[in-house]
């Protein structure tokens, strides 16, 4: 009785509950980042592929050919229910989902077979892994690879699989050149066009004298000729790359015996995980883990990578960045230095502390309502009257959704800029205007640099809220598939106008509008944490700024 | 009652002037700095020249009364020292020569300071040209977040100096006038917050010296500091008050005694006794002072 009393003043019961909130907490983040990163990494690992033999509960025999993704065992009727037929002294189940990819023969990717009637898997070293533009995976078993209709190399030949390689480089580096030239030089045809378009409608527009009109239609048709003769003679290069790229086809057989005839146009990647080493398929997890970080999605988001997705979240968060700082900062030095402290003062104080607790979704209501329609409407008819119907910046674009994450923002670093204002020892100002600095001189001077670290710890956490945020984009300017970048090669390099990939937004999508749910769901995990290491990159490059800028004035807060 | 009185002391003292003679002729001035420093028998106000004269000082906060009626004068190149108990009101008296009541919203004045023939509360006065000519330096130190060099070229920069050789030539001689050039000439580009505390006060010191100042106000310079600094403080109050004039608050009656030519001791916004620091020490006139001296309150 004495000791619990004794040991509950001595204070360590709070000293263990307090750090059994720090535990669990730990214990939560781990766990979180852990499941995602479990979930999302493996998808990458190219594991074996099986050929399971199986008889069916009325005798057909059948084969597949698949990776197998998950088991699990289930009570015999929720497998009767499912309409499985189990015998009836059977209680427990085990049933596998197999990827069985060849989408666009069989029409499904997935699906679930019962152990019962399996006979043991056989992992064949033959069995080939063919990643497609479309249509998903492949897999099969070689036949042979054909040339413009004639086999060159069949797989019992030992140059078979270097034949093969070869063969799909060459096909990756022609549909490179396409990409490069229809991005690059058909682009800018098509944005000069356009230009030329614009500038006929301008005319329209303007009513301009008629000797001007003449002229000014004539310099357009002409400028127009040289573009379409420029364009055909692309045209006809683009299309011998075409028809080189349809020159090689390799022949499968598939787990049912059909033989297809795959174009290696459509080819993006071909392996044998049956026949790799651990080192050759941590090789392959690597490159397969780079091209998710570095290439455009495929096939509705479900294959393929992220890239104008983490493009367009750094982008968006950067020129959120460079509006919410100055706006914030100057607002907070207003109101901290200047403002005579009183009644109104305090009102906005309280409303801005506020707006940090509106639900974002409200303020994607105002920025499309009021920034979308309203001011890009007006930016429209005001500069960009020639495009119109077609809105330039009266349709939700990188600009605004910026801008709205930047309203969103703005109260934080309002809030952490007072407080650094705040915390400047008054004996810094006083020795400045004793000086005879003015009131601004002291302010530019010594306060602000001073209170720069409590600014930067605002823009974090502005930083770490808005790449997170999702639901006000939806309605600003975040897309499923945004067609280009929102900065590239053409004038004016950054196009504030675009619409933009998000990675919050893309989990959404990927989770619940795709087409391919198995399929889909790795993704999902996968983008998560890259959305939740590119937040703490973002946050980690500010806190090392903070740090660096804390150093410089080390002491001068205390 | 005391308010009579204080009215009394220094109405012997300064206001018997007629209009504030603030300029006399010169030779009391070389009598005064002929004498050696630390030798003060034959000191007495009547001889010095006036650099401040305070006129009927009444200085409120808000509805309290924080001064009332100060009459005294501030003798030129000399050091005065301000006595008396916390709140008695030497600090913000102290402010005042500079303005620094200015940055408090509730404060008012009445009366007048007139320096050098113009009172510095007048409505024409430029606040930032008189605090260029009355430095002011802090209890604690209060560097700027910059280097060593930047603080003491601070105040020039701000009159626009930017040639780098005045600058140099300008942050040497302060430096070295206030004793810390030969601790930090090697380091001027580093952050004045390496210093130590009694560097960083020698280091305001210098920026304060640096734009030139007629008086320079210390206001208990000392008061956060080791004994060596304090010492180092008051050995370079005695150099630079062949060039300046100087102000202390202190609450050590020690280093007033050791540093002041003049003393005024208050209590409670009253200006009590002011005189010649030896008579003050040993031959209070007053029983406030005597009481406060030896330690019986305060």
């Amino acid at each position: 009785m004495g000791y619990t009393r004794q040991w509950f003043k001595s204070g360590t019961p709070w000293i263990w509950l307090n750090g059994g909130a720090v535990a669990f907490s730990m214990i939560m983040v781990a766990g979180l980042i852990g499941l995602i990163a479990v979930r999302g990494f493996g998808h990458f690992w190219p594991s074996d592929v099986a050929l399971i033999n199986l008889t069916n509960a009325s005798g057909e025999r059948s084969t597949l050919i698949g990776q197998l993704v998950r088991s699990q065992t289930v009570p015999a009727a929720v497998a009767r229910d499912s309409g499985e037929t189990v015998p009836d002294d059977i209680e427990l189940v085990t049933r596998h989902l197999i990827k069985l990819g060849n989408r666009d023969q069989t029409g499904r990717d997935f699906a679930w077979y019962l152990e019962l009637g399996m006979e043991p898997w056989q992992y064949p070293r033959d069995i080939m892994v063919v990643e497609r533009r479309e249509w998903g995976n492949f897999y099969g078993q070689p036949l042979a690879l054909l040339r413009e209709g004639t086999v060159v190399a069949t797989p019992d030949a030992a140059n078979f699989m270097t034949e093969l390689q070869a063969a799909v480089t060459r096909s990756i580096e022609l549909h490179e050149e396409i990409r490069r030239l229809e991005r690059g030089a058909v682009g800018r045809i098509n944005a000069r066009l356009e230009r030329l378009r614009l500038d006929g409608r301008r005319l329209e527009l303007d009513e301009p004298p008629a000797d001007v009109k003449a002229a000014e239609l004539g310099r357009i048709a002409a400028a127009r000729a040289t573009l379409d003769d420029e364009y055909a003679v692309l045209r006809q290069e683009l299309d011998v790359i075409y028809a080189s790229t349809r020159r090689d086809t390799l022949q499968m057989r598939m787990a049912d015996g059909n033989e297809v005839n795959i174009s290696l146009a459509a080819i993006m990647r071909i392996t044998e995980p049956n026949a790799m080493s651990v080192f050759g398929k941590s090789a392959q997890y690597v490159e397969r883990l780079w091209e998710f970080l570095t290439d455009d999605p495929r096939e509705a988001n479900t294959e393929g990578g992220i890239f104008p997705a983490i493009f367009g979240t750094v982008t968006m968060v950067m020129v959120m960045s460079i509006i919410v700082t100055p706006f914030g900062i100057l607002a907070a030095i207003y109101l901290r230095e200047y403002a005579k402290q009183g009644t109104m003062t305090r009102i906005i104080r309280i409303s801005v502390y506020n707006l940090a607790g509106v639900p974002s979704i409200v303020y994607g209501v105002f920025g499309l309502g009021f920034f979308v329609y309203y001011l890009g409407g007006s930016l429209d008819q005001l500069f960009y009257e020639a495009a119109l119907p077609t809105p330039t910046f009266g349709t939700p674009g990188l600009f605004w959704a910026s801008l709205t994450l930047a309203l969103l923002t703005l109260p934080i670093v309002i809030v952490s800029t007072e407080e650094g204002l705040a915390r400047i020892p008054s004996t810094i100002r006083q020795g400045s205007l004793a000086l005879g600095a003015t009131k601004s001189e002291t302010l530019w001077k010594v306060v602000v640099p001073l209170a720069t670290p409590a600014m930067m710890t605002g823009l974090i956490l502005a930083i770490a809220r808005a790449a997170g945020e999702v639901a006000p984009l939806m309605l600003v300017g975040v897309v499923k598939l945004a067609p280009a970048l929102p900065i590239d090669a053409t004038f004016p390099f950054l196009h504030l106008d675009r619409k933009i990939m998000h990675l919050g937004f893309h989990i959404y999508d990927v989770g619940f509008q795709s087409p391919n749910v198995e399929a889909a769901r790795p993704l999902v995990y996968a983008t998560a944490l890259i959305l939740v290491i590119l937040i703490m990159v973002l946050n980690l490059a500010a806190i090392s700024i903070r740090n660096h800028l804390r150093e410089r004035y080390r002491s001068a807060g205390e | 009652m005391t308010g009579e009185q204080t009215t009394n002391v220094t109405g012997d003292l300064a206001t018997n002037q007629p209009e504030a003679p603030t300029r006399r002729e010169r030779p009391v001035v070389s009598a005064a700095s002929a004498r050696k420093i630390g030798e003060r028998d034959t000191m007495s106000l009547s001889d010095e020249v006036a650099k401040i004269q305070v006129n009927h000082l009444d200085l409120f906060y808000g509805a309290d009364q924080a001064l009332k009626d100060i009459n005294l004068m501030i003798p030129e190149k000399r050091v005065t020292a301000f006595i008396g108990p916390s709140g008695c009101g030497k600090s913000t008296l102290l402010r005042c020569f500079n303005r620094m009541n200015d940055l408090v919203d509730i404060c008012r004045i009445k009366g007048e300071i007139v320096m050098d023939g113009k009172n510095i509360y007048d409505r024409d006065v430029d606040v930032a040209d008189l605090r260029r000519s009355v430095g002011m330096v802090f209890q604690k130190p209060n560097p700027f977040p910059k280097t060593i060099y930047e603080n003491v070229a601070y105040g020039l920069r701000l009159q626009g100096v930017t040639s780098r050789r005045v600058l140099d030539e300008a942050v040497e001689k302060s430096l070295r006038a206030a004793a810390l050039w030969d601790e930090v000439k090697d380091r001027l580009q580093d952050n004045a917050f390496g210093m130590s505390g009694g560097q960083q006060q020698r280091l305001v010191i210098a920026r304060a010296i640096a734009i030139e100042p007629e008086v320079i106000l210390l206001d208990e310079p000392a008061s956060a500091l080791d004994p060596i600094s304090t010492l180092k403080i008051e050995e370079l109050i005695n150099e630079l008050k062949q060039d300046y004039t100087i102000i202390i608050v202190t609450h050590n009656m020690q280093q007033a005694a050791r540093v002041s030519d003049y003393t005024a001791f208050m209590y409670m916004g009253n200006l009590v006794e002011y005189g010649d620091t030896d008579s003050m020490f040993t031959n209070p006139k007053k029983k406030q002072t005597e009481d406060y001296i030896t330690g019986r309150y305060g």
